[in-house]
């Protein structure tokens, strides 16, 4: 019944549909379905309606007929059989107007399996909405077929024939039977006709394709469309260079190449020669030839002045108070005591190095003011180890400008005077060395050995002889072992020239150069030129109690130290000492003031510092002063220029000392000109020549001019 | 060897890997120094004894110092037409403090910073 199937098919869709919807799903079951619409009202009336007409006389019949058809059973066995009509008692009684009402019947192309209630989700508003069928959905297809054919009397079929016409006259005849009937020809068999039947036809070629499902397909895609871009950069500099190059400028650049490649291999074979090394050095430096890599430049030469420098501002920071004190601060209990001076403690200078070892020579550098060299060894016969050389600046007084480790251990040193980087170095093992500071090796230019010649025995002076007549520097040696040498600097080699054998002599303990009439060999301890006749010198002697003979500023007056506790000074016409004085205890060393002729300082082994002034007083010590506590002192030297006096100790420490104000006075006491007019004065040496002959003349009758 | 070669080998003796960095180490320990920097000219640090922040920090501020400094120099040098040549070689900043010793040099710029307000206690 499709009465049914249209009701019950929604309610089993209704079950999968969400309830929400119930009521429009209720709604368009009312709405969409014309037929149970118009067949309602006749819902269990429909076999009436189909025999309206019979179904009332069946109606009545049943009455009659129930009771009468038990009768004609009995009775007519053989009547037709009667047809009865079995009536449901629910069946609705229709009124004879009702039942001739014509109720009209609507076949639709409906599609009554379609579901009518479809719900569907909606993306585009985010809900769900009911989909009614559409025209589409309502269409059954029973039968499909492919193939081409057409209507006779289109104009497709038309076109065809004339087509095929052109081809040949066979075609219409077996098209024809076709074609008398309305279905259309099928194009196959007229193909293969024609294509059988007339052979050699040119345009037969157009239908060799496949007539039933070839489709001629062409696709045009895009092309891609051309592009030009364009970027401006920068354009690179431009630099105009021109330069004129002649044959010497080659030349020049040749020999500088040259000369760098020689440089380069000298120092792979790590020759020695120092000026032609450093004039290379130059000229690489000037070609702008040193490497400026990063790791060259953390030891570059510019880090080294750079460090140099900064060195010596922290170290200058760090002892201002010295430093002020070093250049402004004058002891004013000087102006109440005028009889008495005082020695004011700086710096002290010691390495961890020489802790261990005795200062045994110390020398100002004569042309730095600040810098001095300290000679480091032993005194003592069964302590001697390598020695040191250490050169102080007072710019930098926490550590060593330069540091020179010897064999063996430094007696004495000396500067020359023209060319303050020439150290000559005499050591305890005999042997002298001559060394450039400025090198910084380790190395001496020049060292004695026994085949050039050496002292058997420890040097303890070693002087430059500076007013030579020779061309060729040269210094001179003293040894314990009785021999005066003199070293001359020659281009590759130093050579030994003994001057003198000290003789022993019963009386006579100092020297001139012709006049040696001594028998037996003495230990030499100390020499010293003159000032002005540089063929005289003195020596000292062990036999002879000195240990010391500074020369002094006038020409034939010395002074001497020994170990028996005495200072004595001498003029070298006389065997009589001029003036003495007993310090109490063995002095070490003794030096004449280089500004004053008459101030002289004495070291001795208790720790003092004793510093005379003759012009003052003739027979005390203006100053006697305790600078270390346990230690010996050995050596003592002034600065030229500043008034600073430095002391050495067997405990490897130099001390400096700043003179006080009564102790460099330059001129006698009661002496009417002022210090600074001395000072200023060009003749300061003649004035200091007057005041010590003044001296003498108070000393002896016979100076007395 | 004249007076002249001396004193320039003093001056310029050839520089010795080992005896520098003794040099810097002994700057360092020196009384009061609390930092040594070296560093190139635009700033970056090569070597220091402080830690990168501190250094990095220093650096910049004290490259763009000397910068600064040799430019004023150079100024300087314009007005002054007697002295082309004229080139700063050393910047001291001193305060309550410390002192700031700036050594500027041609590929580098080497800095020490000592306290010397500490020192004299």
């Amino acid at each position: 019944m499709v009465l049914q199937s249209s009701k019950s098919t929604p309610t089993t869709k209704q079950n999968a549909i969400p309830s929400g919807s119930n009521d429009l799903i209720k709604q368009s079951r009312r709405t969409s379905s014309p037929v149970s619409k118009t067949r309602k009202p006749s819902n269990s009336t429909k076999p009436v309606q189909t025999q309206p007409a019979s179904q009332k006389k069946k109606k009545k019949k049943p009455k009659d007929a129930h009771s009468s058809e038990h009768d004609q059973s009995t009775t007519t066995a053989f009547h037709e059989p009667i047809r009865r009509l079995i009536k449901p008692a629910s069946q609705l009684e229709l009124s004879a107007q009702e039942l001739g009402e014509v109720v009209t019947r609507v076949l639709t192309g409906d599609d009554p399996d379609v579901p009518k209630n479809v719900c569907k989700f909606s993306f585009k508003d985010k809900c769900y909405k009911p989909d009614p069928p559409g025209q589409g959905d309502n269409m059954a297809t029973h039968f499909s077929i492919q193939g081409s054919s057409m209507h006779v009397d289109s104009e497709e079929c038309k076109k065809y024939r004339e087509r095929e016409g052109a081809f040949g006259e066979q075609m219409p005849k077996a098209t024809n039977p076709d074609a008398n009937g309305k279905v259309a020809s099928e194009t196959q068999t007229t193909t293969t006709s024609s294509a059988t039947s007339t052979a050699g036809k040119t345009m037969k070629t157009d239908h060799i394709k496949n007539q039933f499902n070839y489709s001629d397909r062409a696709s045009q895609t895009f092309n891609n469309p051309l592009k030009s871009r364009g970027v401006h950069t920068e354009p690179p500099p431009k630099t105009q260079f021109s330069e004129q190059v002649t044959q010497w400028m080659i030349y020049d650049s040749y020999k500088d190449e040259c000369i760098i490649n020689m440089m380069e291999h000298k120092q792979d074979s790590g020759s020695r020669n120092v000026s032609f090394e450093d004039k290379l050095a130059s000229i690489v430096l000037e070609k702008g030839e040193a490497a400026h890599d990063k790791s060259d430049m953390m030891h570059s030469k510019d880090m080294a002045i750079a460090l140099k420098i900064i060195g010596r501002l922290v170290n200058q920071n760090a002892e201002d108070e010295i430093f002020q004190d070093f250049k402004y601060y004058e002891d004013k209990a000087d102006t109440i005591k005028p009889g008495q001076g005082t020695l004011l403690p700086l710096w002290r200078f010691s390495t961890e190095r020489t802790n261990r070892k005795q200062v045994t020579s110390l020398c100002w550098n004569p042309l730095y003011n600040d810098l001095f060299a300290v000679g480091y060894g032993s005194y003592e016969f069964t302590r001697q180890g390598v020695g040191m050389v250490c050169c102080y600046s007072l710019k930098n007084t926490s550590y060593p400008e330069y540091v020179i480790g010897t064999e063996s251990g430094v007696m004495c040193l000396d500067f020359h005077k023209h060319h303050p980087s020439l150290l000559a170095v005499g050591c305890y093992d005999g042997t002298v060395s001559l060394y450039d500071i400025g090198n910084r090796s380790n190395k001496p230019i020049y060292s004695s050995s026994i085949r050039s010649g050496k002292h058997s025995d420890p040097i303890w002076q070693v002087r430059w002889n500076e007013g030579g007549s020779s061309k060729e520097m040269n210094f001179y040696s003293i040894s314990s072992d009785g021999k005066v040498a003199m070293w001359t600097m020659s281009k590759n080699e130093m050579k030994m020239e003994p001057v003198m054998l000290l003789k022993l002599a019963n009386n006579v303990s100092t020297e001139d150069l012709e006049e040696t009439t001594l028998t037996g060999l003495a230990g030499g301890c100390s020499f010293d030129f003159n000032t002005s006749r540089d063929n005289l010198f003195l020596v000292g002697t062990e036999e002879a109690i000195f240990t010391n003979v500074p020369r002094h500023t006038v020409a034939n007056i010395f002074i001497s130290c020994s170990a028996d506790w005495i200072i004595k000074i001498w003029d070298h016409k006389s065997t009589q000492c001029l003036l003495h004085f007993d310090l109490g205890n063995a002095v070490g060393d003794v030096c004449w003031s280089p500004y004053s002729s008459t101030v002289f300082a004495a070291v001795t082994t208790d720790g003092r510092v004793h510093v005379f002034d003759l012009a003052q007083n003739k027979r005390e010590p203006l100053c006697s002063q305790k600078v270390v506590r346990k230690a010996r002192l050995t050596r003592a030297s002034f600065n030229s220029k500043d008034y600073i006096l430095i002391v050495g100790d067997d405990r490897g420490v130099v001390h400096s000392l700043k003179l006080s104000p009564n102790l460099r006075k330059l001129c006698f006491a009661d002496d009417e000109t002022k210090d600074e007019e001395c000072e200023n004065e060009l003749g300061n040496a003649d004035v200091q020549r007057m005041k010590m002959m003044r001296l003498l003349a108070s000393i002896d009758k016979k100076y007395v001019q | 060897m004249s007076t002249q070669t001396a004193e320039s080998s003093t001056l310029y003796n050839p520089p010795n890997a080992v005896e520098m960095e003794e040099t810097i180490a002994r700057i360092r320990s020196h009384k009061g120094v609390e930092c040594v920097i070296i560093m190139d000219r635009r700033g970056a640090v090569i070597q220091s004894t402080l830690n990168d922040e501190q250094s990095s920090a220093h650096a910049t501020a004290l490259s763009d110092l000397t910068a600064r400094a040799s430019h004023i120099i150079g100024m300087m040098n314009q007005n002054d037409s007697d002295d082309g040549d004229d080139e700063l070689t050393f910047l001291r900043i001193r305060s309550k403090q410390r002192e700031v010793m700036i050594s500027p040099e041609k590929g580098f710029i080497l800095v020490v910073i000592q306290n010397h307000h500490l020192m004299g206690s």
